[in-house]
């Protein structure tokens, strides 16, 4: 159950960066390629420097997430809705295919090991590493949580949401759209790593899976679960996501894709809000209630 | 003495239409300049191009001075041109002050990732802007619920918050009740001269022109046709014929 | 590289371009008209392969003689459209048209998900092999190499046929007209007695029927399995993204440029040949972000 909630808790940071760019109303099909890189840079800086601390595989790990995310945005900030989703979509089953291609660097299918690092150069023990895992997810999420949100409220992140009602005021304010594009991107960027590089330390492999349309899909679904553009949501989304797949693999592993495809058009025909438009629906319910009792 | 904005040879067709036809303009600081004429004579798209939104065919716009035709809104924006459009454009999922805001961390380039906008030093002011077009009530407001009128003058406010040098308005009291078109006007022509910005408005009603212009230049058939003080140019028979007559 | 392997990776690419054009053209011809771009759209060309390939070994299992396996593609692509395409229309994109494009794109998607499930549930994972077609039609000697009648000659002219008769339907035709004007303006086509419902059924029938035919006809040349209905989707946007939504002609022109671009590769650096296609499309879009053939859409303020 603990590892179970570390993944729920790193997937739940990657999705933010999902629900991040979809307040400025775009919608990536690839963002499984920032996810997969940081993965990968961790383990390159395992294989090439071995027993390098956590720290040095994590930050290497997030710098090789956002480099990628900023020369990545550099092109597809300047486009919007179907053209972003599908370049992100065919950046990452480019990367897909260069893990798979050229496995005497990367393993191809069977992906890279990332054994146990030290913590703060000490030594642990399996059990006490996983813990320290869990905990360190969850000190990133609730950190990184509280930064989107701030964010989102900032004048960059206020920016940035302009871009999903109008960019031709954006511009006459004397913003140019793709650097106010490019600003949520690279955060949007940094976010996947950040979950990439957690799963990655705690699963201790990484494969091309990690790149696959499918892990992409799955975090698009959660932050349209959690409830699109919120951050708690996307958190609570990854949460239930995980634990429901952990027990309905047993009888739905074969058709999980097709339950998530007709949960996502559910949610989208008849609750647009996710949970957290369920749960503001329901808070508002219970006040009114109140307010009408007094 | 260099002029404000100044345009020389401007020339821009679509298909076979002709919307600027070798337009030289000079405006000058401190006068307001009213753009009449009939529905598709050019005006918009004389904004257009000034603004860089549309690049013309011939000819160059020089803003204080230096030539401004190569580039975009943005970079024309940033050097004290203004915009409000016929169809305000606004940041619908935002409220009337959070327009205001997000137009003021434009100009003042705020970075700040953690403080969140509606905290910033810059709200006093916006909040007084609001006020100057009397619309504090409606601060807190959704733009997209807002009346057109309300829109317009948010749409105005927001390109004032800039604080440009020069304003280019697009029909500014189209979509406001005529009953309260002067009144729109006494507040906006009273929020222009405290910001000391210049205008250039593009006006249907004549009544507006007449009182709120310093100057007027009549548009025709992609041409300038006349251009003088509202007295001399309203009065005058062509100008009567081929644009007022039209109108009322 | 000498010129028996040149020709071979001529051969390679055409056959390849034709059989992407087939499949893009489908999808831009669903986002000209409806504006809506199908990411079910590999699925259904997945799905296309897969049921030409179970028809046609249930047709020859019952007896029947192999040139079959021709109608079988065709039956296929139809039962493609009309069985597929059409309630998919009918049910959920029709709700979704006014709605905002992320949610547009979220729901084609989702039907993508679901579809790729569908398809392992019925066909399993195992690849499926069925060249029926391919080795009846036999090899042609052109020039000094041997190359197979269905891939050099079949394929290519079903994508000009197609290429023509798509020009010649949407020029020339009322029904095409009605789809053109209704491209143009929905609501002038609509306040002209044009029943545009009818229009964006029948056109996504025609574009997912136009994925299944690609489905089908590719199903000779290549081992069916899990998976191609991703990639299909992802090459043939980047064909349809190269040329400029909604183009048809110039799908033509970049289907062949990228077939041609990883068909050589396949000689050249055999490990970059999926990579290729989308360096044409990343290099074609730095410099025209709106594709070859698009223009750039101007807004009006």
């Amino acid at each position: 159950m603990q590892v179970l909630l570390t993944l729920a808790l790193a997937k739940g940071i990657a999705v933010m960066g999902i629900t991040v760019l979809l307040r400025s109303g775009q919608v990536s099909f690839g963002h499984a390629l920032f996810f997969a890189i940081a993965a990968y840079g961790g383990a390159f800086t395992l294989m090439l420097m071995p027993g390098a601390d956590l720290i040095v595989v994590f930050l290497l790990g997030l710098i090789a997430a956002t480099l990628s995310g900023v020369l990545v945005g550099l092109f597809v900030a300047r486009y919007r809705f179907i053209f972003f989703a599908m370049l992100n979509l065919a950046f990452s089953m480019i990367f897909w295919s260069i893990l798979e291609k050229f496995y005497h660097y990367t393993g191809g299918a069977d992906g890279m090991r990332l054994p146990r690092p030290t913590v703060l150069w000490i030594e642990m023990e399996r059990g006490t590493y996983e813990l320290f895992m869990f905990y360190l997810s969850l000190a990133m999420a609730v950190g990184l949580g509280w930064f989107s949100m701030r964010w989102l409220e900032s004048p960059t992140g206020q920016l940035f949401r302009t871009i999903k009602t109008n960019e031709t005021r954006l511009q006459y304010l004397g913003m140019s759209p793709q650097r106010v594009m490019m600003n949520g991107y690279v955060l949007s960027a940094m976010l996947c790593g950040t979950g990439g590089i957690l799963m990655g330390l705690v699963q201790g492999v990484v494969t091309p899976e990690y790149a696959y349309w499918i892990r992409s899909g799955e975090m698009v679904f959660i932050a349209v679960l959690g409830g699109a553009g919120s951050v708690p949501g996307a958190l609570v989304g990854a949460a239930i996501y995980e634990i429901v797949r952990t027990y309905a693999s047993a009888f739905a592993g074969d058709v999980w894709q097709m339950v998530l495809g007709i949960f996502l058009l559910i949610i989208i025909l008849f609750a647009p809000g996710g949970i957290a438009g369920i749960y503001n629906t329901l808070m508002d319910r219970i006040a009114g209630t109140k307010e009408r009792g007094e | 003495m260099t002029h404000l904005l100044e345009t020389k040879g401007l020339e821009i067709r679509f298909g076979g239409v002709v919307a600027a036809d070798n337009i030289s303009l000079q405006i000058d600081a401190g006068k307001n300049l009213a753009i009449i004429g009939p529905n598709g004579a050019g005006k918009t798209t004389f904004l257009n191009i000034c603004t860089g939104w549309l690049k013309p065919s011939k000819g160059k716009v020089y803003f204080e001075g230096r030539d401004v035709t190569p580039l975009s809104p943005r970079q024309i924006t940033r050097r004290g041109v203004a915009r409000a459009f016929q169809i305000p454009q606004l940041f619908t999922e935002h409220t009337a002050l959070e327009n205001l805001l997000i137009a003021a961390a434009a100009r003042d380039q705020l970075r700040n990732p953690i403080r969140a906008l509606k905290d910033t030093r810059q709200r006093a002011e916006m909040m007084n802007l609001l006020d100057m077009i009397n619309c504090t009530d409606v601060a807190h407001r959704q733009v997209d619920e807002l009346s057109e009128g309300q829109r317009k003058l948010i749409d105005i406010a927001v390109a004032l918050a800039l604080k440009p040098k020069l304003l280019l308005m697009d029909e500014p009291t189209s979509g406001v009740a005529s009953s309260e078109k002067f009144g729109v006007m006494e507040i906006l022509v009273r929020a222009l001269a405290e910001a000391e910005v210049t205008a250039v408005f593009v006006e249907h009603d004549m009544g507006i022109v007449e009182k709120y212009a310093d100057e007027v230049a009549v548009w025709n058939m992609g041409k300038i046709e006349m251009r003088g003080s509202p007295a001399e140019v309203l009065e005058h028979p062509d100008v009567i014929r081929d644009v007022i007559g039209e109108v009322v | 590289m000498n010129l028996t392997l040149f020709l071979l990776a001529l051969f390679d690419g055409i056959a390849y371009a034709a059989l992407v054009f087939i499949v893009a053209v489908g999808l831009t011809l669903i986002f000209g008209v409806m504006r809506i771009l199908n990411v079910a759209h590999g699925s259904l060309y997945a799905m296309g392969a897969y049921l030409t390939a179970s028809l046609t070994t249930f047709v020859l299992a019952a007896g029947l003689p192999p040139i079959f396996a021709f109608p079988c593609m065709l039956v296929s692509a139809i039962l493609i459209g009309v069985v597929l395409g059409g309630p998919l229309e009918w049910l959920l994109l029709r709700r979704i048209y006014h709605k905002p494009e992320v949610l547009q794109l979220l729901v084609t998607f989702a039907i993508f998900m679901i579809l790729e499930d569908v398809q392992r549930l019925i066909w399993g994972t195992q690849p499926i092999f069925q060249s029926t077609a391919l080795q009846l039609m036999g090899n042609v000697r052109a020039f000094s190499v041997n190359y197979t009648v269905y891939q050099l000659i079949l394929l290519p002219i079903v994508a000009i046929t197609l290429l023509i008769g798509l020009r010649f339907f949407l020029r020339r035709t009322v029904a095409g007209k009605l789809i053109l004007a209704t491209t143009e303006d929905r609501e002038a086509a609509q306040a002209i007695g044009i029943d545009a419902d009818k229009v964006f059924l029948l056109t996504f029938i025609v574009g997912a029927g136009l994925a299944g035919l690609g489905g089908a006809l590719a199903s000779p040349t290549t081992s069916i399995l899990p998976g191609i209905g991703a990639d299909m989707i992802v090459l043939s946007f980047a064909v349809v993204a190269t040329a400029g939504l909604g183009q048809i002609e110039g799908a033509a022109l970049t289907a062949l440029l990228i077939g041609l671009g990883r068909s050589f590769a396949v000689y050249v650096w055999p490990e970059t040949q999926v990579l290729v296609p989308y360096l044409i499309m990343v290099a074609v879009l730095l410099v025209r972000p709106e594709g070859l053939f698009g223009s750039p859409a101007a807004r009006k303020i």
